[in-house]
């Protein structure tokens, strides 16, 4: 499971843009703030500012858009997979993917948008999705790579959403992170298992590891001082901890991790900070983070185009399964009359 | 079919996680029809043995209070704290009661 903890406008183009002033009713939106002070929560039907609303609705069918996707580059693995165990631990990985998309378009629509509408955004190229899936996994090692370092980033961003002031939200990561360290478990063992091989084994988690890592470092979104929007996600209750803190505490958590594996990161600043109690790592190239997900990287196109395939290729089930429900109600009333 | 329907009609998700304790709402989904509905609701909230009963009904056909009227709705118990237990002072020596 993947969120990028940046929110991007879903129209294509541009970096995040500051929100415009409150225009609501000052009463409902002291009653709101007052809520939000006490660390309260929000429910679907409770009132909410628009500006909240709009912002929850984008981050979450962002968030579901990632899982969708996210089974992709992993999903092309299945057939591959060295063992049938492996093959197994894979869908079922595969399988949690698209549940967890599932309980976040169900709490995107609790806000007033319906599935039919996300998944157009997400189709057309409206819509956003986490930028880690439109890189290629090339060999087995990725699959490794992306359950330890990608699931391992998406589970730092996503324990503190479980905090959200919105319910739906928050509830449906509980779930998510309940998942999750399986994700990551599966993931890097599978490496650790591949590191007692032959040496072209090693080699290629190593390999896998020097693409992968810069990519994960960027999925906790751009440096706190570039996102304008994250001081509203916080006063929200929405955003509970920063892009650039989260982004340390994975660092710090993977390099003990890394050592263990046998492997080493792709950094040459990489170091223990003693006087920050924490590691020091280099810059993240960003103008390539914004190519890609301005819809400029390696497998946009790829993916999207499988996507919609796949939804396409579908569309016959849905309406069978609505013709088949439709008789068997048509049968029960005409044997009830 | 009476309604031309676009989107498979959402369904909320009960799930008893063990005999003896109550169906909880864990979530909702999208089915045709509620045998379907069931079978996904296996797949999505049960993967992990997380249940042993599960319940289904069509989000439309759930009432629910309105908000707005929490205050007036809810109001009545408020200061009836008579119902409570604590209400009553019982001498020491009574014990437990």
């Amino acid at each position: 499971m993947y969120t990028q903890s940046f929110n991007v406008p879903d129209n294509a183009g541009g970096k995040t843009v500051p929100l415009a002033p409150s225009t609501e009713d000052p009463v409902l939106q002291a009653a709101f703030d007052a809520r939000i002070d006490a660390d309260g929560r929000i429910e679907p039907q409770d009132w909410m500012p628009e500006a909240y609303r709009k912002t929850l609705v984008r981050q979450i069918s962002q968030h579901a858009h990632s899982e969708i996707v996210g089974m992709l580059p992993e999903g092309n693995w299945i057939s591959r997979a060295p063992s049938l165990k492996r093959k197994a631990i894979l869908i079922a990985k595969v399988q949690d993917e698209g549940g967890h998309g599932l309980y976040l378009y169900s709490a995107a629509e609790t806000l007033g948008t319906s599935r039919d509408q996300m998944l157009d955004g997400l189709h057309s190229g409206r819509a956003k999705y986490s930028s880690i899936f439109n890189y290629p996994t090339l060999t087995w090692a990725d699959v490794g790579v992306i359950g330890w370092l990608v699931d391992g980033a998406a589970i730092m961003n996503q324990v503190p959403l479980c905090r959200c002031s919105y319910g739906p939200y928050a509830r449906a990561m509980v779930r998510v992170c309940k998942e999750e360290s399986f994700h990551q478990r599966q993931g890097y063992e599978a490496l650790l298992v591949m590191m007692t091989g032959t040496d072209e084994q090693k080699a290629m988690v190593q390999d896998a590891v020097n693409r992968w890592w810069w990519k994960c470092l960027a999925m906790f979104g751009p440096p706190d001082a570039d996102s304008p929007n994250s001081a509203l996600g916080m006063r929200w209750g929405i955003k509970r901890v920063s892009n650039d803190e989260l982004r340390q505490k994975f660092v710090d958590a993977t390099v003990p991790q890394a050592k263990v594996l046998g492997v080493t990161l792709p950094d040459p600043d990489l170091k223990w900070n003693e006087e920050r109690q924490h590691y020091d790592y280099g810059q993240i190239d960003w103008a390539e983070f914004w190519e890609t997900v301005n819809g400029n990287g390696p497998c946009n196109k790829e993916r999207l185009a499988t996507r919609v395939k796949a939804h396409n290729d579908g569309q016959w089930v849905r309406d069978a399964a609505l013709a088949h429900a439709a008789k068997k109600q048509a049968r029960e009333m005409r044997d009830a009359a | 079919m009476t309604t031309a329907l676009k989107e498979w009609p959402l369904w909320e998700v009960f799930v008893r996680s063990k005999q003896g304790l109550e169906h909880k709402h864990c979530g909702s989904l999208h089915a045709a029809d509620a045998a379907q509905a069931l079978e996904m609701a296996r797949d999505v909230y049960t993967r992990r043995q997380e249940g042993v009963s599960i319940w289904v009904v069509q989000s439309k056909d759930i009432t629910a209070s309105n908000p707005d009227e929490k205050g007036e709705l809810f109001d009545p118990a408020a200061d009836k704290i008579y119902r409570h237990p604590t209400f009553y002072e019982i001498p020491e020596e009574v014990g437990h009661m």
